[in-house]
């Protein structure tokens, strides 16, 4: 960002009157669909155990100093709204995700990220392809494809078939070199490598995918059981992660408790359970789809600025 | 030895890969959502020149490779190998053909050259951007041709053939840019 004074927006006038004009058009889009505008807060008692996000933690002064945690996404308080009652909710939030810069990174960024109870996958993708194209001010074409059918095409393997050995190969054909710490961390290489550059331009569904890939995306029982889960990729860019969002306390309770087990095994830093997830989903969550959509991202692509970082008027160095 | 980790990596970065001392060129951190962080890394191998293209989990980290450029000044060819010393310390410096390659058009004695050392070895020599040499022979141009741009071959002091103007004669001294291998213009003496 060369040698402009570090004081100064890194965006322009254009991009950030841009930024307002679809945040407007988003709440209005939300307004018209009798979705409920919420703010939940940044800091919380508990964060996500994903072995691959990094939370920042912090201190508050509250009965003497408390850890919280600066939140990742804001998915655990939508969902306890949800189980409250809110019914369908939306909300701009800002999430935290330590170690991550680069032209499609910022450790601080929005996520634009709502629940609908009711829906399954495929109308929240309706959803999401209506809100992309209200946004962006024209029609774009729209595809759906699964997982395995995008690796099949572009990297030329099954997901679910392939042997450890076959994806490992691949990826050192790929320039890495290092053992792999597993499958699903092939995957992601040969997604990022070869998928996600081959994709058709406009939005593209990729949905179903495998099982150890859920997150907090309920698994379809089958042979191989997969993930009710979708990405959006807009023109190759990573947008949008939606689920069928998984209501079994149970179920819940042992993912995490696989997550927590893996971070020690792998010395990454403990984090506590969700509790009151927990405890709101063994309440009742309704069945409901929700996603998340990277605004930023999205801000990006329409300004054709191939940098988040300059459609943010203060990226963490000018932070 | 120092390492690196993929957080700290830049462009200019010197690392080991594979055993080679390497550039990098290009770091690109790519992260699927909820999946694994990659850096893929673009490095020039600075005993090859080539570049290559590596993947690596964001947190590896690579080993420094101690390589540090430093101005030597170049003393002599000995028929097989290039002697520098550095102008501070007096200390001298063997480099071989391969790591002088095409600077040796360049070399003129006491000019001085930036030097690239791995473990205290010459691995790259970089010559001055624009050296002053000596025209040995050119055929004589000719007369009153300055206008149309034509050029001749000339051989300067180190062996080196560039192409001059017409009006370019043997004994002078022309200033040349070592990057393009260019005739840059007559140096008055």
């Amino acid at each position: 960002m060369g040698s402009e004074a570090s004081w100064r927006p890194a965006t322009t006038l254009e991009v950030l009157k841009m930024r307002a004009a679809m945040t407007a058009a988003a709440r209005r889009f939300f307004n018209e669909r009798g979705v409920m505008e919420v703010d939940t807060p940044v800091l919380g008692a508990a964060t996500a155990s994903d072995l691959h996000i990094a939370s920042l933690r912090t201190h508050v002064s509250v009965d003497g100093p408390k850890a919280f945690y600066l939140q990742t996404s804001p998915e655990s308080a939508m969902k306890r709204l949800l189980a409250a009652g809110s019914g369908p909710v939306f909300q701009f939030a800002r999430a935290f995700r330590d170690g991550e810069a680069g032209p499609m990174h910022n450790p601080e960024f929005l996520l634009l990220e709502w629940y609908r109870p009711g829906f399954d996958l495929g109308a929240l993708m309706d959803e999401v392809a209506a809100l992309v194209a209200r946004l962006l001010g024209s029609e774009i074409p729209v595809e759906r494809m699964s997982y395995r059918q995008a690796f099949v095409t572009y990297a030329g393997i099954d997901p679910f078939a392939a042997s450890l050995e076959t994806i490992a190969e691949l990826c050192r054909r790929s320039g890495f070199r290092e053992a792999l710490e597993d499958r699903s961390a092939g995957l992601d290489l040969l997604l990022t490598r070869h998928v996600q550059p081959a994709l058709s331009p406009g939005c593209v569904f990729v949905y179903h995918f495998p099982a150890d890939q859920a997150a907090l995306a309920r698994i379809r029982p089958g042979d191989p059981p997969l993930a009710e889960r979708f990405e959006l990729f807009l023109d190759g860019v990573e947008l949008a992660n939606g689920y069928q969002e998984l209501n079994d306390a149970r179920e819940q309770r042992s993912r995490i408790d696989a997550d927590r087990a893996r971070r020690r095994e792998r010395g990454l830093p403990e984090v506590p359970a969700d509790t009151r997830l927990l405890e709101a989903l063994a309440h009742g969550l309704p069945d409901c789809a929700g996603v998340a959509l990277g605004f930023d991202r999205l801000v990006a692509l329409n300004a054709g600025i191939e940098d988040i970082r300059r459609v943010m008027p203060f990226p963490i160095d000018r932070a | 030895m120092a390492s690196f980790s993929t957080n700290e990596f830049k462009s200019g970065l010197k690392v080991l890969v594979d055993g080679d001392p390497c550039s990098i060129t290009e770091n690109e951190f790519v992260k699927p959502g909820k999946g694994q962080a990659f850096n893929r890394v673009k490095f020039r191998n600075l005993k090859t020149g080539r570049v290559m293209e590596r993947t690596f989990r964001s947190g590896d980290s690579l080993e420094a490779a101690d390589v540090l450029e430093v101005p030597l000044q170049y003393l002599y060819y000995d028929g097989e190998h290039y002697h520098f010393m550095n102008e501070q310390t007096f200390e001298q410096y063997v480099a071989d053909e391969k790591s002088v390659s095409d600077a040796k058009n360049w070399l003129k004695e006491q000019d001085v050259c930036n030097i690239t050392l791995w473990n205290g070895q010459p691995l790259m020599v970089t010559p001055p951007n624009f050296v002053n040499l000596t025209v040995t022979q050119t055929d004589p141009g000719v007369r009153g041709d300055t206008a149309s741009g034509a050029s001749k071959p000339a051989t300067m002091e180190t062996g080196a053939v560039i192409k001059v103007p017409l009006f370019i004669d043997e004994g002078e001294v022309l200033k040349i840019d070592t990057r393009t291998g260019e005739y840059v213009s007559r140096v008055k003496e």
